[in-house]
Parts: structure tokens; C-alpha cells; sequence
């Protein structure tokens, strides 16, 4: 399912290594375009596409996702050596689990009325395929800080699209911005209409479909076989 | 009557993936040919049916504001519905394994051809999906919740049969290459998902 290239190898002495080595960057940047997890690695599209209505409820959506997937990233890593291989699925999903609950409180307690719009959506975060990928993909066999600028980063690579995607629909469909309207009153008196089809669910398709065909037609190596 | 027009609208009108996408990872994955697109259909609404209506019993019984008044009244004011995801995902997963261990002992050569796929129904969003969408919307009885749940697995097993038969018939056109695989496949779905959009507001 999930394409790895970032292979890193087990370091073989305990050398002492700068926080941020060019290894380390590529771990924090590369899912932003070349390994991003919706366009390439096909990750987590589920809860991409629901919340991207407006951009305020997808901001909070990808913060709440980096946030899980850098700290569940660290802490698997942690206890990757005492986790008995037959249940490390039922583990890692305990630990994400918890993580959420945390998130699910906080943004509970400080922006109910996002919490409300994203209703069923903080908890697919647990579902959410890029943490349960990068926990087995990286986490298990990788350094805690590592696996925390992974997490970072593929967060950060889900949060873009996100955003992008949020913000496409959201112009086109409502007029606005992050709920300020940045389309003046004379364009409509002058006929133009909001697009309503792009907020319906399948335009969220068609917009990541096209992102991807941009993506893939400036980045040739990404194009599949056939 | 009402059990019915649950069943409808959770098949035509709020589809797992075209209204909601949830599942959408391994819908993408497994769709390459109808064969295994079957098999995982079949092994999610069957994953779906069992653990939604276990999920509400422990909704209704042990999670919700005062749900725990059975035991004694002392509990009255207990509310843990806080603990409703690890719950949910815990049964989620222990359901998947047993599946698992039954696929393998009475059909392995579907064991085979879903391969690694099995495990991951555990974290198939779908399957939550399912759990928390019925939290949500508060059936009135286990029934509603089990027809509920059929019907979204029902509707999720039609959503990847079509599109693994249409993708098997797409390898012989001649798709743009930076288009070609994936991107296809999302404007495929979302196509798919303007037709099922025509089933809106009925009801029977």
C-alpha cells in the first residue's frame, strides 16, 4: 500500500548527530511533495475529503493529525523494542486511540463549534491510514527523533493538500476565505453564481484528482507504470 | 417500514464512500480486479453487520450519560462516553482477528488473495465509521443499528465492485500519463459519486 522510499538504515555507531541533519530534513520534507501521503503514498484519503468544506474545520482537522501522528510516532518508538509482534497492531491502535481521545477533549473544551462540524471525523483520526502506516512503516524500527519529524512531516504533507483542497471549494463554493468573503457584492450583481456543486462531496474527488495530475505532470518520476 | 428505508438510505443516498469516503484507502487499492474487490467487499459488510450492533449494545449499556443505571442506582451520574473510541476500536479489532482466523480455516485461498488487506479492515475506516455514525444518530433499537450497518456494508461492497469493473476495462483505453493509476481512479470515484448523488431524498 504505502510506496517507501525513505529507507533509513540502523546507524551503526553511537555518533553524536546534529538535530537536524540533511537525513533528518529529508524526513520532515520529503512527504511535502515527492512521498506526500494523500497524492502518493494514497493514504488517509478518507477524512481528507469529508472535512475540506471550509478551510477552518481542514486547518483544525490537519493540526489535530500532525499532532496525533508525530506524538503516537514518538511514543511507539519508545516501546518499540517491548512490543510483542503478534499484538502490535491492537498496541499501536491502543496508543493512537488515546492520543485522540486527548485531541477530541481538547478541541471539545476550546473550539466546540469546529469540534461540531468535524463530528465523527476526530475520531477517524484513529482509522486514519498514515498513522497506522507510519507506525509500521517507521516508528517500529526508528530512533525517537526520527520518528517525530516523520510524523511532523507526513502530517504536514496530509495538512497541505488539506488546505489546498479547502481552499479551491471553499472559494469557488461560498465565496469566502476562512469565512470572510473576499468575492465583492458587484461580481454577483454582474451574475456570477457560487459554484454549489463544488461543495458537494464527489467535487472533493475531482479537485484531488486534478491536484494530482499537476502534481505528477511537473514531478515525471511519480507517473506509474502501466 | 422504518427498518427498510434505513436499509435504502444507508445503501443509495449516505453511501460509505460516495457521500462520506470512508474506506477510501483500501477502496483504492483493492480495486484492481473484480475477484478480490468481492472478496474485501464481502469481508467488510460481514466485519460491519457483527460489530456495529456489538458497539451499540455497549453504547446503550456500559458508555452512555447514565447507561450504566442497570448496575445500581449508585452509577446514575456516571457518564463514559469519553472512552467510546477506545471501546469501539478495541471490539473493532478483536472482531477483525476472529474473522481473520475464520477466513483462513474455511476459505484459504480468499485468505490468500486478500493478503495483507484482512488485518487492515481493523483500521478500515468504514468499520469505525460505522460504529461512530451510529453513536451519533442514536438508534432507537439494536434492529435499526444492524440493518443500518448492513446496508452501509452493502452499499460499500456495490461502491468497489463497480469500480473494479470499471477499472478493468480502463486498462485498454489510453488515459493521459500523469493521470494514468490513481488520479483517474479519484475522478473515476468522484463520477460515480455524482450519479449516486440522483438517489437523494428518496424515501419509501
Amino acid at each position: 500500500m504505502s510506496k517507501e522510499t525513505i529507507a533509513v538504515p540502523a546507524k551503526p555507531k553511537k555518533e553524536k548527530e546534529p538535530l537536524f541533519s540533511p537525513k533528518n530534513k529529508r524526513l520532515l520534507f520529503d512527504p511535502l511533495n515527492d512521498n506526500n501521503p494523500i497524492t502518493v503514498q494514497v493514504l488517509g484519503i478518507c477524512s481528507a475529503l469529508a472535512v475540506t468544506v471550509k478551510m477552518k474545520p481542514s486547518i483544525v482537522m490537519a493540526l489535530a493529525v500532525m499532532v496525533v501522528c508525530a506524538f503516537s510516532n514518538v511514543i511507539i518508538s519508545f516501546i518499540r523494542n517491548i512490543i510483542p509482534n503478534r499484538i502490535r497492531i491492537i498496541v499501536q491502535l491502543t496508543v493512537v486511540a488515546a492520543m485522540v481521545i486527548i485531541v477530541d477533549q481538547f478541541l471539545k473544551a476550546f473550539v466546540f463549534d469546529v469540534s461540531k462540524q468535524l463530528s465523527v471525523f476526530v475520531g477517524l483520526i484513529i482509522t486514519n491510514c498514515i498513522i497506522m502506516g507510519r507506525l509500521e512503516a517507521f516508528a517500529m524500527s526508528n530512533k525517537p527523533w526520527p520518528s517525530f519529524l516523520d510524523g511532523m512531516g507526513n502530517g504536514f504533507g496530509y495538512g497541505l493538500i488539506l488546505v489546498i483542497v479547502s481552499m479551491i471549494r471553499e472559494l469557488f463554493g461560498s465565496g469566502e476565505l476562512m469565512g470572510f468573503r473576499v468575492i465583492p457584492e458587484s461580481i454577483y450583481k454582474m451574475g456570477y453564481f457560487n459554484n454549489s456543486l463544488v461543495i458537494m462531496p464527489p467535487m472533493a474527488l475531482i479537485i484531488v484528482g486534478i491536484l494530482i495530475w499537476i502534481q505528477r505532470s511537473r514531478n515525471k518520476k511519480l507517473i506509474e507504470s502501466k | 417500514m422504518e427498518h427498510f428505508n434505513i436499509f435504502i438510505k444507508a445503501v443509495f443516498i449516505e453511501n460509505m464512500i460516495f457521500a462520506y469516503f470512508l474506506g477510501m484507502c483500501s477502496y483504492l487499492a483493492i480495486s484492481k480486479t473484480v475477484k478480490s474487490a468481492v472478496g474485501l467487499g464481502l469481508a467488510v459488510t460481514f466485519v460491519l453487520t457483527i460489530s456495529v450492533p456489538v458497539c451499540y449494545l455497549l453504547e446503550k449499556y456500559v458508555l452512555k450519560a447514565g447507561a450504566l443505571q442497570w448496575l445500581s442506582d449508585d452509577y446514575k451520574s456516571v457518564d463514559l462516553s469519553f472512552l467510546s473510541f477506545i471501546m469501539f476500536i478495541a471490539t473493532i479489532a478483536s472482531i477483525v482477528q476472529l474473522v481473520e482466523m475464520i477466513v483462513e480455516k474455511f476459505a484459504p485461498a480468499l485468505y490468500t488473495s486478500l493478503g495483507i488487506f484482512l488485518p487492515l479492515i481493523a483500521v478500515n475506516c468504514s468499520i469505525l465509521g460505522g460504529a461512530l455514525f451510529m453513536q451519533e444518530r442514536e438508534y432507537a433499537s439494536l434492529g435499526e443499528a444492524t440493518v443500518f450497518a448492513l446496508g452501509s456494508g452493502v452499499g460499500w461492497f456495490l461502491a468497489i465492485v463497480a469500480l473494479a469493473a470499471i477499472r478493468e476495462k480502463l486498462r485498454y483505453s489510453n488515459v493521459p500519463a500523469p493521470l494514468r493509476g490513481l488520479g483517474i481512479t479519484f475522478i473515476l470515484t468522484g463520477l460515480m459519486a455524482i450519479a449516486f448523488m440522483s438517489f437523494m431524498g428518496i424515501s419509501i
